[in-house]
């Protein structure tokens, strides 16, 4: 590792992979080059591609230990007993701990504190953690934890989150009431449950960090995390430790999407190391992986829509039922965006949702990109479809007229606003949907290929069809999604940025704690600094607890809010840089960023300005379905999303491509399939996800309305296109199928059940 | 991933014969092909070998020979070397190569490694079994062969004994058209919610089937290949007798609902397939397109 000329504090031992580790650092783009706007190589590019980088799963240190978790193969049990003693004796095993070695607080959560470090006597769910081993190697700590004797008595497990509502079960009830529904007359209503299965993010990084013992009794963890400052706020009281004695800083990242929001390994390992005072690394494999995060949260969701002559939604109805699973984790927050976006970018002056979280021995949900907007969106958008066709106009044309527009008000009473007040359509305020949606007329929906290889075909190599039985689908979905925390949650965050003179050449050092999950905000930052600052070298000092909290790599965040930190200690370094010389010596500066504050929703009413920032995505998909055996290839997605300003053409691309493609996954393929609390495909052998094959090439266009309180104007970018594929998507193989689907991922029984052709 | 305390030991003969009598002295070793059924089961912590035999350097297993009407094919030949070499005299298994993972998989995987797993939704079995393969087995005591459809005793299970090795697989030439259609939910990559392999001999005026992924082990389906066809007045295949075809094939079926599909949609999937692959195989023979 290229070592800064000089580091704000003494390099670990051993560091994680920093961000300057490629060769040349950030990267010396062509002088004068590489700023907001640009699209410079990224500095983790090369090794990622050659395999160079370092994961967290490559994490390695002297003497170093292997932590391993024995988990309830159980959704609901009562122990008896835990009995060690077998464990123990295999030699190299060095500690096998359980919930009564936990040296501190019991239990961690990151809004509630209610899941167990190690279980306390009852386990919830199927793969909760219960003891935790460490030995000479891997294998060994593996075979240790089969032999600890847990003595369990097997309950009966609450799985369907109707019956958990009924007991009184839940993390959250939030409803959101406008108008009166009940005193409209309607020309049009459609009414129809919808079923959403559970995503998993599906990091292709397990898992995985390493702790060290530190002289002074405390520790050192090397993590693969999304905010290493929450991480440490519930890990330091689980260890009775006082925080300033734990450092941490967040190792090789491969994939995150909300999967790293909650703890895995970490007290776990750092337990481990206190007790035998040697590093200790952990790593899940893939099944485990499946177990020891959240999931995006299985919904079912009644929704009712009704529209006036004109085509203008009259009311909306919706229960919407998320399913928590075993622990709180980010239910709560969830639930309130399933709720306050309920109904999407549309104008509705007659509303009535109740959103619930259950808590159910199902497996835990939390965050995934998205976060509480996909499931409703899937719903509102399929609605929008059927109410569109109910009225006898096409799914543009009555989004169009019921599109927001500046100044109109979502269901909670929040003011669209951000956009360009001077700028009106026809005399009418300016509707960046309205105008999103038609740009479509300018991008055709592709023609049907002559001569195409079965690769071009839905089944794809299974060569099931030659074109037989296929059918054309094209389909529409909106997405509105909320960026940065929202509910009156103050998530700042902080940049230290440091300029001086190295080798006769001037260096920008920027410092945060802010996570690089593969959306490229490490090029970001050294994009911003080097716009702000004139300079062409640009420095990231290692992500870690040294830093002031950046919040979340989540949340479409982190360009808003680390970008807008950045920025700011850039200024501040060159209103210094004003009367002072840098031949004197380095400038310094460090500023928290915070975004405008925000309301927690009435919790009657649902009323209140509840988010930071909206941000759109259009796409319209168009597939092949080979109607006779439920086979779908999605042959074109085409996408138009807002995104205030482009600050990295080539990062901003790969955004949308990935949450497209999840979307498509969730679509016609994603789900974790639980039997009575079980999962029943921990593999990605039966838990499958897109392959290059599946998700086809995409046409973009981005719409740059610039959002005057953001910084460069830009607007949260990650998660939107997750929204708005999946719908439409599904709105395709509707099209192409002319059957309801109301439940996704779209299977190939659903498709095909009605041909009762079975002998 | 650390090694465990003692790293098993790893044989690696360099011809048949020093694998035969390794395997034959150290009966607790593994055979290892391609390793990619076998690392995902050590992966996963299924089994835990206690040694293994390296099968990669045995020059005879990794090549393949014209037998006349048959193309013997040593059960070390990987699968991307199937799709290059073979697709013209075995189009059916160059087919079914074809779907079998990713290019890294099929770069290693092997038939033999295929076969030896047993799994019934193995995707080189459904075209052995339309065509009447022939599995040839060896071990210290001699040399044996296996018709494929007698190989298969259950779920990933065979008349393999310990000791043994699957030497080659006896595929007879290609006497006429040829198709395998594999459905999975995704459109590459995947493990087959059914298979299905339709073999066309002109010579002897006989159909082959092969069923994979829909029952304990892959299937053949002996009604449906008798179904009657108008060889001599070609034109008269019709929608019908496809969709008979296919009704026999699916009756064939002994699927189970799991995580991958239901055994409903496997048996009417099973039909879709049956009655396309007859009308392909009928049509490629017989130059037109069928009356539909
Ligand atoms: C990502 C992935 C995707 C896959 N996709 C598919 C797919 O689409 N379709 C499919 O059918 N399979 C698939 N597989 C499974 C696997 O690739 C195949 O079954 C392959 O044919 C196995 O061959 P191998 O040479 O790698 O076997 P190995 O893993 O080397 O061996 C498998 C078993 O066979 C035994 N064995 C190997 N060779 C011999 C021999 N000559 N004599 C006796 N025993 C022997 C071994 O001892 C072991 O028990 C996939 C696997 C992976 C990891």
């Amino acid at each position: 590792m290229p070592e800064p000329a000089n580091p704000t504090g003494p390099a670990p031992a051993m560091t994680p992979t920093p961000p300057t580790r490629a060769a040349g650092g950030v990267g010396t783009p062509p002088l004068g080059t590489g700023g907001v706007g640009s699209s410079p190589a990224r500095p983790d590019a090369e090794a990622k591609v050659n395999g160079a980088f370092d994961y967290a799963s490559d994490l390695s240190f002297p003497g170093m230990l292997w932590g391993h978790t024995l988990r309830s193969p159980h959704p609901r049990a009562r122990i008896r007993s835990i009995d060690t003693t077998a464990a123990q004796a295999i030699p190299g095993v060095e500690a096998v701990l359980t919930a009564a070695d936990v040296p501190g607080k019991l239990h961690y959560g990151l809004i509630e504190d209610d899941q167990p470090v190690l279980s306390l006597g009852e386990v919830n769910y199927q793969g909760e953690p219960v003891a935790i081993v460490a030995a000479g190697s891997l294998d060994v700590a593996r075979r240790a934890a089969e032999l600890i004797e847990v003595d369990y008595e097997l309950l009966e497990p609450r799985c369907d989150p109707e019956d958990a509502l009924e007991a009184g079960s839940f993390f959250r009830y939030q409803p959101v009431r406008l108008g009166d529904p009940d005193a409209q007359v309607p020309a049009a209503v459609v009414a129809r449950e919808y079923v959403v299965g559970m995503q998993d993010q599906a990091p292709l990084g397990p898992e995985s960090g390493a702790a060290v013992p530190t002289a002074d009794g405390g520790v050192e963890l090397y993590v693969a995390t999304q905010w290493v400052h929450s991480d440490l706020e519930q890990i330091a009281p689980c260890l009775g430790l006082e925080p300033d004695r734990i450092h941490i800083a967040i190792a090789g990242i491969g994939g995150a999407f909300g999967a790293r929001e909650d703890l895995s390994v970490q007290v776990h390992m750092a337990m481990l190391a206190l007790a035998t005072g040697r590093p200790v690394k952990m790593m899940y494999d893939r099944a485990e992986s499946f177990v020891g995060h959240v999931h995006r949260h299985p919904a079912r969701m009644r929704y009712e829509h009704a529209a006036d002559a004109d085509g203008k939604l009259l009311y909306v109805k919706a229960r919407i039922v998320l399913d928590g699973g075993a622990y709180a984790s980010t239910t709560e927050a969830v639930v309130g965006n399933a709720a306050s976006l309920a109904v999407g970018p549309y104008e509705v002056e007659h509303v009535s949702v109740d959103a619930w979280g259950a808590r159910t021995n199902n497996p835990p949900c939390g965050a995934m990109r998205g976060f509480g907007g996909v499931q409703t969106c899937f719903a509102y958008e399929s609605q929008m479809d059927a109410l569109a066709e109910a009225l006898g106009l096409s799914p543009v044309e009555f989004r169009r007229r019921n599109a927001v527009a500046q100044g109109s008000k979502l269901i909670t009473g929040q003011i669209v606003d951000a956009y360009d007040p001077e700028r009106a359509d026809d005399g009418r305020p300016f509707s960046p949907l309205a105008d999103m949606l038609g740009r479509f007329k300018e991008i055709p929906v592709p023609a049907v290929p002559a001569g195409r290889d079965i690769v071009d075909l839905p089944g794809g190599t299974g060569n099931t069809t030659h074109g037989e039985g296929v059918r054309r689908g094209v389909g529409y979905g909106v997405g509105l999604k909320n960026v940065c925390y929202s509910e009156g949650f103050d998530d700042y965050s902080t940049a230290s940025v440091r300029v001086e003179r190295v080798d006769g050449q001037t260096v920008a050092f920027v410092h945060t704690a802010a996570a690089e999950v593969g959306q490229g905000h490490w090029s970001l930052q050294a994009q911003i600094a080097r716009t702000e600052l004139g300079v062409d070298r640009v420095e990231l000092l290692p992500n870690d607890t040294k830093a002031g909290s950046a919040g979340s790599s989540s949340a479409s965040r982190q360009s808003y809010m680390t970008g807008g930190a950045v920025k700011a200690a850039c200024e501040a370094v060159r209103e210094l840089l004003r009367d002072r010389d840098l031949a004197d010596g380095p400038v310094e500066a460090t500023r928290v960023f915070r975004h405008r504050e925000t309301k927690p929703m009435d919790p009657v009413t649902g009323q209140g300005e509840s988010h930071v920032q909206l941000a759109l995505c259009v796409h319209r998909a168009t597939v092949d379905v080979d109607i006779e055996l439920g086979l779908v290839k999605v042959v074109d997605l085409t996408c138009v999303q807002d995104v205030g300003k482009i600050m990295n053409p080539a990062a901003l691309e790969g955004q949308i491509h990935g949450g497209t493609a999840q979307g498509l996954g969730l679509a016609v393929m994603e789900e974790m399939i639980t039997e009575q609390g079980r999962v029943r495909n921990a593999s990605f052998t039966d838990y499958l996800i897109p392959t290059i094959l599946d998700m086809p090439p995409m046409r973009l266009r981005i719409v740059e309305n610039a959002d005057p309180e953001a910084p460069y104007g830009l607007r949260g970018a990650g998660e939107p296109p997750t929204l708005s594929s999946t719908p439409a998507i599904v709105a395709a193989i509707r099209d192409a199928t002319g059957l309801a689907l109301t439940q996704i991922p779209v299977r190939p029984e659903h498709l095909t059940a009605h041909l009762g052709r079975q002998p | 991933m650390t090694a465990p305390a003692a790293a098993p030991p790893f044989h690696r003969p360099g011809d048949l014969g020093e694998a035969l009598r390794l395997l034959a002295a150290h009966p607790e070793a593994v055979p290892v092909a391609g390793g990619t059924d076998l690392m995902v089961a050590v992966n996963y912590r299924l089994t835990r070998p206690a040694a293994m035999l390296d099968l990669t350097r045995i020059g005879e297993l990794r090549a393949w020979s014209d037998a006349g009407d048959a193309i013997r094919i040593g059960s070390g030949v990987p699968y991307t070397r199937i799709v290059a070499e073979l697709a013209t005299v075995l189009p059916g298994l160059a087919a079914a190569a074809r779907t079998v993972g990713s290019p890294q998989i099929r770069n290693r995987g092997t038939l033999g490694g295929n076969l030896a797993t047993a799994s019934p939704a193995g995707d080189g079995h459904p075209p052995l079994l339309a065509t009447g393969a022939d599995i040839e087995i060896a071990s210290t005591r001699g040399t044996r062969t296996v018709p494929v459809a007698a190989f298969f005793t259950g779920p990933k299970r065979s008349v393999l004994q310990p000791g043994e090795l699957i030497t080659s697989v006896i595929v007879p030439k290609a006497a006429g058209p040829q198709q395998f259609l594999k459905v999975g939910t995704r459109n590459a990559m995947v493990i087959a919610v059914c298979s299905l392999a339709v073999a066309l001999d002109l010579e002897t005026r006989r159909l082959g089937t092969g069923i994979g992924s829909a029952g304990p082990t892959p299937l053949t389906a002996p009604e449906a290949d008798l179904i009657e066809l108008p060889w001599t007045r070609p034109g008269l295949f019709n929608d019908a007798l496809a969709e008979e075809f296919g009704r026999r094939v699916a009756a064939a079926a002994r699927p189970i609902d799991d995580v991958r599909g239901t055994a409903a949609y496997r048996r009417h999937a099973l039909a879709v397939c049956a009655a396309r692959a007859l009308r392909r195989v009928w049509t490629a023979a017989h130059g037109t397109e069928s009356t539909r």
